[in-house]
């Protein structure tokens, strides 16, 4: 096996620059001056200027909603469609798989221009609605990504010695094929959050009628100066990230505690 | 491995559902105003007092360019009443049949605004838009680090200052230097004249730094730099942090820029979207404003308010000549694809 | 055959990308082989590609594709030992590590790269811990290495994330079965790790390389806009010079470039998967 200390060691590195710059923006969150550059002395003034600002809390509380609803619906559909394309004649897979690389691959102003058009096209009012979808379908080619190399490795072997013990296709599916590829669809659900959580050019062109996240909050500030409210509001969401996951981490552990 | 995995996937279905609840609350038959301006480009607050004065809520919404609004505006989908464009793509709008004429009879506050920034050539007759901030542009230096005086924009080309300079990462601002080495118009079209500044900016290259966005201004406080373009606006922040650095109009001229108020024809309440621009030109409502963007006036009333300090700050408020000096970028229309030719071969040297 | 019965479940999707993905697509080449005419209307032409073969136009492609070959390849470096590390790890943590792989994603891309600006600059973060240590400072921020220091940070979980997923599987029974028939831990790894976890690195390279060829970001911010990439060109036509037809052709061509290297990693795949891992 890999030897421990040396592992760790690795993986420890990984996360310092991993968080390097989160500690950094962390800390200008702090800024007494309005710069996210030069430190100018501690205050707590731009979360106090945060509460008061009528658009950063809304667009936050549109960035999660959207990206949480556009993860959950991307996973769902994205394992429906991997599990589809798996199992479709090896030349139509091979375009499908193309076709399911082409938002990967499109530059972000393409998917984000034709998209608009599509929608005025379709007379499709832009805002949540219409955010909402692009997210899902800029995100379920990841999620296809993420599971279709768990069911190559799946052997084809496995649903029909289920089933030759009289499962259900259904009930094997649910049975033994989920479970089997179910880290490709947690690290898909990941990657579809992480994408909608931190995508621009896409949805602002996609997005209206009020609806912004916070993203466009961030980006359109670049004329200016990005304002340290930004900072601040970027370490709340992290701290509640973190709170949450020490949360679920403890009540796993004694659980687990329980049951033991 | 199941339980965590469970538990988060649990978390991550009940969190929309917990904010979709929370947001099926207040609907109302108010009438809303969309206003669609830069990021962090007005004073808030100034936006809860309008809504409790008139009655009329606000959609607040934000751009990044001229060129991302300029789509969104063109292609519909989304309605907006009030936007707030700089000069040329207001002159493109106009092309182009997307803005609604203003009856500035109906704006009480017009008196107020200085007529040197009214009657330019994107609106030659006032029919469209109302100024909202202006500015100049010129060069930021850092005086410990410049020993030569900087009176021209030449300085830019002096290879003493090699990996020391910053320039803007948009064609039309760093052309706009070349041109104005050269004395010629911002807005030319002439190919020879087009070649000859793009010489230039070759030349140039070697010396640049980089070419920045808006971190010039911490890059410049943080001393990474020695020189840099910088707009009147920002140089006033930038000094506050760093008492070195020193903003300079160059003797050869310089861009007027303005950011102004126009209605989209396609405004469903363009009564509402007057009062809010008249609203805005309040002397008590635009100084607030002003104080918050740290942006020099153009509101008259407003400017006699402010103390001498600030109105014979050169940055901000340069002395007369210099608006014999300076020129506003118009809509070049098609000779955009020759100035963003040249861009893409100086960027790919 | 029974199997045919979840076979349903692809028709979904394929509505859904013929509406999302090709409707789109068709409207984006369709942009590519018309020019405005004269009143302006759309004409049919092959002008937009032939504009395309000016040296500038190559030079701005091939310099964003090595970009992105140089950032895929350091991912891969860094990314497969820690996916390896990951799945060795006790259950319990193996979600929650993932989960901190991911969460400095969700803080703003721009502000990232902003502090990163902090960390690399002249003055930085950086260079004060080496001065503190005697060593003298660097020029980091507007260099090639910090470009690559800000794509590898912005893909690198988008590598480890299906490289984990594929390396999952590969249980410690198979790990230990082939140990006990008396093979060394390197010859487990190139005859079972490595081959079984193939999938797995292609998911990872399309990931991270599709997305690193039209970005571009930051190598504006960190590079200092030095050099214009393939996402510039193609964002400077949609939006400055607003020709959407010559802004198609060039993503056409991203995308047909990318697709045929990507092939070409595919056949790798298969003679993988159909030599039963023997490639290596």
């Amino acid at each position: 096996m890999v030897k421990r200390p040396v592992s760790l060691i690795y993986l420890c590195l990984i996360f310092v620059f991993l968080y390097a710059p989160i500690a950094v923006l962390i800390v200008f969150s702090f800024n007494a001056t309005r710069s996210t550059y030069s430190w100018g002395g501690f205050s707590l003034e731009w979360y106090r200027a945060l509460f008061q600002d009528r658009q950063i809390m809304r667009a936050l509380y549109y960035t999660v909603l959207v990206a949480s609803l556009s993860a959950v619906i991307s996973a769902v559909a994205g394992t429906a469609a991997a599990v589809g394309i798996h199992r479709m004649k090896a030349r139509i897979r091979r375009i499908f798989l193309a076709l399911n690389n082409v938002p990967v691959l499109n530059p972000d102003i393409v998917t984000g221009i034709s998209l608009m058009a599509l929608f005025t096209a379709l007379h499709l009012r832009l805002g949540f609605g219409s955010l909402l979808l692009s997210h899902i379908t800029f995100s379920i080619p990841y999620v296809v990504l993420c599971i279709l190399p768990k069911l190559r490795q799946l052997p084809a072997e496995v649903t029909e010695a289920a089933m030759d013990l009289g499962a259900t296709p259904l009930y094997a599916f649910y049975r033994v094929v989920i479970p089997e590829i179910a880290p490709g669809i947690f690290t898909g659900l990941l990657i579809a959050f992480t994408l909608s959580i931190d995508d621009f050019v896409i949805s602002f062109f996609t997005t209206g009628s009020g609806v912004n996240n916070l993203s466009i909050v961030v980006y359109s500030m670049a004329r200016r100066g990005i304002n340290p409210k930004i900072n601040a509001v970027s370490t709340l969401l992290f701290a509640a990230v973190f709170i949450l996951l020490l949360i679920i981490n403890k009540r796993d552990a004694a659980a687990k505690q329980l049951e033991v | 491995m199941k339980k965590p995995c469970t538990g988060i996937a649990v978390l991550i279905l009940f969190v929309p559902l917990v904010l979709l609840t929370l947001a099926g609350c207040s609907k109302e038959t108010q009438i809303v105003l969309n206003v669609y301006n830069w990021g962090d480009y007005i004073d808030e607050s100034i936006l809860d007092d309008f809504e409790k004065q008139s009655g009329i809520k606000i959609n607040y919404e934000t751009f990044a360019t001229n060129e991302d609004m300029y789509i969104k505006v063109k292609q519909g989908g989304t309605k907006y009443d009030v936007i707030v464009p700089s000069d040329y793509m207001i002159e493109k709008l106009i092309k182009e049949d997307l803005l609604a004429k203003i009856d500035v009879e109906k704006i009480q506050t017009y008196k107020y605004i200085d007529s040197r920034f009214l009657g330019l050539r994107f609106d030659p007759a006032n029919q469209y838009a109302v100024p909202y901030i202006w500015g100049t542009f010129g060069i930021l230096y850092n005086r410990t680090k410049v020993s030569d005086p900087v009176e021209s924009w030449d300085i830019l080309w002096n290879p003493k200052y090699a990996k020391q300079i910053l320039m803007m990462d948009s064609v039309r601002d760093s052309l706009a230097v070349a041109f104005l080495r050269l004395g010629y118009s911002l807005n030319t079209t002439d190919t020879a004249q087009l070649t000859e500044a793009a010489e230039l900016l070759i030349q140039q290259k070697p010396l640049v730094l980089a070419y920045v966005g808006d971190n010039y201004k911490d890059m410049m406080v943080q001393e990474e730099a020695a020189l840099s373009m910088c707009w009147s606006g920002d140089a006033v922040f930038v000094r506050e942090q760093n008492a070195d650095l020193e903003y300079v109009i160059p003797k050869e001229g310089t861009n007027l820029w303005l950011d102004c108020m126009v209605i989209p024809k396609s405004s469903e309440h363009q009564e509402e979207a007057l009062r809010f621009i008249d609203f805005m030109n309040q002397p008590e409502i635009a100084q607030r404003n002003i104080e918050y963007l740290g942006y020099a006036t153009l509101n008259t009333a407003v400017f006699d308010l402010l103390d001498t300090q600030t109105r014979e700050d050169p940055a901000l408020y340069p002395p007369g000549e210099v608006s014999s000096r300076w020129e506003v970028f118009a809509d070049i229309g098609d000779a955009n694809v020759a100035y963003n030719r040249i861009w893409t071969e100086i960027k790919s040297r | 055959m029974k199997r045919a019965d979840v076979n349903f479940l692809q028709y979904p999707y394929i509505l859904w990308a013929g509406l999302f993905i090709f409707i789109p697509l068709v409207i984006v080449l369709w942009y590519s082989f018309t020019v405005a005419g004269a009143d302006g209307d759309a004409v049919f032409s092959l002008e937009n590609y032939e504009r395309f073969l000016s040296p500038v136009y190559m030079q701005v492609l091939s310099r964003s594709a090595v970009l992105a070959v140089k950032s895929t390849f350091i991912c891969l470096l860094i990314g497969y030992p820690a996916a390896l590390i990951i799945t060795r790890l006790p259950r319990m943590w193996r979600n929650t590590i993932l989960l901190l792989l991911v969460i400095p994603m969700w803080i703003n891309f721009l502000l990232r790269t902003y502090a990163w600006m902090v960390l690399l600059g002249r003055r930085g973060v950086l260079n004060r811990i080496l001065e503190f240590f005697g060593l003298p400072g660097q020029e980091w921020l507007y260099t090639e290495t910090a470009v690559l220091i800000g794509m590898v940070y912005n893909f690198l979980p988008f590598m480890v994330l299906p490289l984990y997923s594929a390396l999952s599987r590969i249980g410690k029974e198979t790990i230990e079965a082939a140990e006990d028939l008396g093979a060394n831990r390197f010859v487990v790894f190139r005859r079972v790790v490595l081959p079984q976890s193939v999938p797995g690195v292609i998911a990872g390279i399309t990931m991270v390389f599709m997305p690193a060829v039209s970005a571009f970001v930051v190598s504006a911010l960190l590079g200092g806009g030095q050099y214009m990439l393939i996402g510039n060109l193609i964002e400077q036509q949609f939006l400055y010079v607003g020709d959407w037809h010559f802004g198609s052709s060039l993503s056409i061509i991203m995308m047909v470039v990318i697709l045929l290297t990507m092939a070409l990693v595919s056949l790798y795949d298969k003679g993988a998967s159909l030599e039963g891992g023997n490639l290596w």
